[in-house]
């Protein structure tokens, strides 16, 4: 299973720096602990698995780390400097660049006009500052075109596109920015088996780039497919991180679940999950 | 995935006929609506309404509409309602008609102090529905109370009993920035044409349409900016996305909180540009100033293809549906019906224009 993925290629982890090393991070929502301490770090070129059940704090974390929540406690570094973001523009401008599990997709607006969201191409200066509206739509056009979608037109509303389109245009858009950091959302959940291939080739490409990736995932099968480490969330908590080629599917299936049952249900299904 | 599949463009995708692509402009149906009704009127109505000086006569009450349809069409494509805009109009016109009158002060005083007034009760408006989360229907819905009543109070305060202040126009008669807030503009121009016999003149020869009732050149020159400015520049949008979801906005890096408290202040200014028009022309202020404008503001936006859920509409839309209006408004004057129709008139103009709108935003987003 770990072998012979289509999607993995090139060295397992790199010892350089990481960009993003994030400690003990806590965060409460009033008397509700969604996060008790959970320590991550995202190296360059590298896929690191964020695995959890649902519930576990998966999404409140990148929500930590992409700037939209703000830790109760912990220290959060970018590039070996201690830093805070008070918005997720300040992330964004940094280089984290998040996919929501939500897409952050406007479905009445067009696909160019979301794809620039927030950060508009312009030209002219001062009052004649305006959207570059063509350029906009060439490049728009070109990147979708390049993740292997065809818009019938720059102007097509994201409304019209299925599940997977939006997924691509969500992630083509982030590394369109030049992310050094992409965060995806469990970007396979509700995508097909061609659309998700899709997807994990374009976190292999990503990642060649020098990019670190955060896929955040509670498929086993998609996260060993592309991860390099795997760190496992539960309960607010990391339950540690493991390499790839150190860690089996079942393993990981049974940290992911806190060691409850799984053991029992993995017998009843094959070990198909 | 293959390049030449690309060239090629998608097999499965099919001409889109040019009437199709009509129908997904938000403003469709408000030009629709004015061809409509202008036939309505061609046909029942007595042949001087549109002479040019009949034209002028529905313009006026459209522009002046249209300026406030125009600021709640950005607001409702921002999210957000304002239901405070016609008492604002009686509120910043007490202002304004306090500036000039009791304080004396010179009308490029008057003005910006008006604006920025507006400005503030705007951004009180909007803060207290961004930071409380509450909707903007209610939260304006007090605001629509509080400004009127404040309206009558400060009236009685400003003119000791009375719910009319008068003496405005003595007091700009002779100011040299009067002339771009009331009056008719292009005064030389149609002069011309009178002289060449190319327009109506009355018998002593001078023009029966002196010039373009200022309010109307404000009315098309902020529709076109706010075109421009929804269509192409950022801030467009960041309005499209602050009303299309807020979430996914603030998420994606658009100043949202910001986006949707400027709209407040550019409604409230453009009811306080209502306000400094009206106030001129008629010489004085009242508390019924702009009474129910609100209504009707937001009825001419939503005949112009504004969702009531915000994230979709034009400007262009609000400005046609402020014409069909003023043609619907002062048409019926020129018919043999009774004037009362207007507002049924008006009741089944705005439930088409919803189940139009409906329709269209359906096949905008591909909803099935």
């Amino acid at each position: 299973m770990t072998e012979d993925t289509k999607f993995h290629h090139g060295d397992a982890v790199s010892d350089q720096a990481p960009i993003v090393e994030m400690k003990d991070i806590e965060k409460h929502f009033g008397n509700i602990i969604a996060l008790a301490g959970v320590s991550f770090d995202v190296k360059p070129g590298e896929c690191h698995c964020l695995l959890g059940d649902n519930g576990a704090g998966k999404s409140t974390f990148i929500k930590t780390m992409s700037g939209v929540h703000k830790p109760t406690k912990g220290e959060i570094f970018f590039e070996g400097k201690p830093l805070h973001f008070d918005t997720p523009r300040d992330a964004m401008e940094a280089g984290i660049a998040t996919v929501f599990q939500d897409l952050a997709m406007i479905p009445l607006m067009s696909v160019t006009r979301n794809f620039f969201m927030g950060r508009e191409p312009t030209k002219g200066r001062g009052l004649m500052k305006r959207f570059d509206v063509d350029s906009a739509n060439d490049i728009c056009m070109e990147e979708m075109r390049k993740m292997g979608i065809n818009l019938r037109g720059p102007d097509q509303a994201v409304g019209t596109l299925s599940g997977g389109e939006r997924q691509t245009v969500a992630i083509a858009r982030a590394v369109y920015f030049g992310a050094k950091i992409l965060i995806l959302d469990e970007p396979t959940s509700a995508l097909g088996v061609r659309q998700t291939s899709n997807v994990l080739a374009t976190i292999d490409k990503v990642r060649s780039q020098g990019v670190g990736v955060v896929f955040i995932s509670h498929n086993v099968r998609h996260a060993l497919a592309v991860g390099d480490r795997f760190t496992v969330l539960n309960r607010g908590k990391t339950l540690g991180t493991a390499q790839r080629g150190e860690i089996t599917p079942e393993e990981l299936q049974d940290l992911m679940a806190g060691g409850q049952e799984m053991a029992e249900l993995e017998g009843s299904l094959g070990g198909t999950i | 995935m293959s390049d030449s599949a690309q060239l090629a463009g998608d097999e499965r995708v099919k001409k889109e006929p040019f009437l199709t692509k009509l129908m997904k402009r938000p403003e469709l149906g408000a030009m629709a609506g004015v061809v409509l009704v202008f036939i309505f009127f061609a046909i029942t109505a007595d042949e001087s309404m549109f002479t040019l000086a009949g034209v002028m006569n529905f313009m006026t009450p459209a522009a002046q509409l249209g300026i406030l349809a125009i600021g709640a069409a950005l607001l409702m494509i921002g999210g957000e309602f304002d239901l405070s805009i016609g008492s604002m109009v009686a509120f910043s016109g007490l202002f304004f008609g306090v500036c000039v009158v009791t304080w004396q002060l010179p009308l490029i005083v008057a003005i910006p102090m008006t604006f920025v007034f507006a400005a503030i009760v705007g951004a009180i408006n909007g803060n207290i529905v961004i930071r409380s989360g509450l909707p903007s229907f209610i939260v304006t819905l007090a605001f629509l109370f509080i400004l009127r009543g404040l309206s009558l109070v400060g009236l009685k305060a400003a003119t000791g009993g009375s719910t009319q202040l008068r003496g405005v126009r003595d007091m700009v008669e002779n100011d040299w920035l009067a002339p771009f807030f009331s009056g008719e503009a292009f005064g030389g121009l149609f002069a011309w044409l009178a002289a060449n016999g190319m327009i109506d003149t009355f018998k002593s020869g001078a023009p029966k349409v002196p010039g373009v009732p200022v309010e109307i050149l404000w009315f098309i020159v902020l529709a076109l900016v706010a075109t421009y400015v929804l269509l192409r520049t950022p801030a467009g949008n960041w309005i499209f996305a602050s009303g299309g979801d807020k979430t996914a906005a603030s998420n994606s890096g658009v100043p949202v909180s910001r986006i949707k408290v400027s709209l407040f202040m550019l409604t409230a200014c453009c009811a306080a540009l209502v306000a400094i028009i009206t106030v001129i022309d008629a010489g004085s202020t009242d508390a019924r100033r702009g009474f129910q404008k609100e209504f009707e503001a937001i009825i001419a936006a939503v005949i112009g293809g504004c969702l009531l859920t915000g994230g979709y509409g034009s400007a262009i839309g609000a400005f046609f549906g402020a014409i069909i209006f003023g043609m619907v408004v002062i048409g019926l004057t020129y018919t043999d019906f009774d004037q009362d129709w207007f507002q049924v008139f008006l009741g089944a103009m705005l439930l088409i224009a919803v189940l139009f709108n409906n329709a269209i935003r359906k096949r905008v987003t591909g909803e099935r």
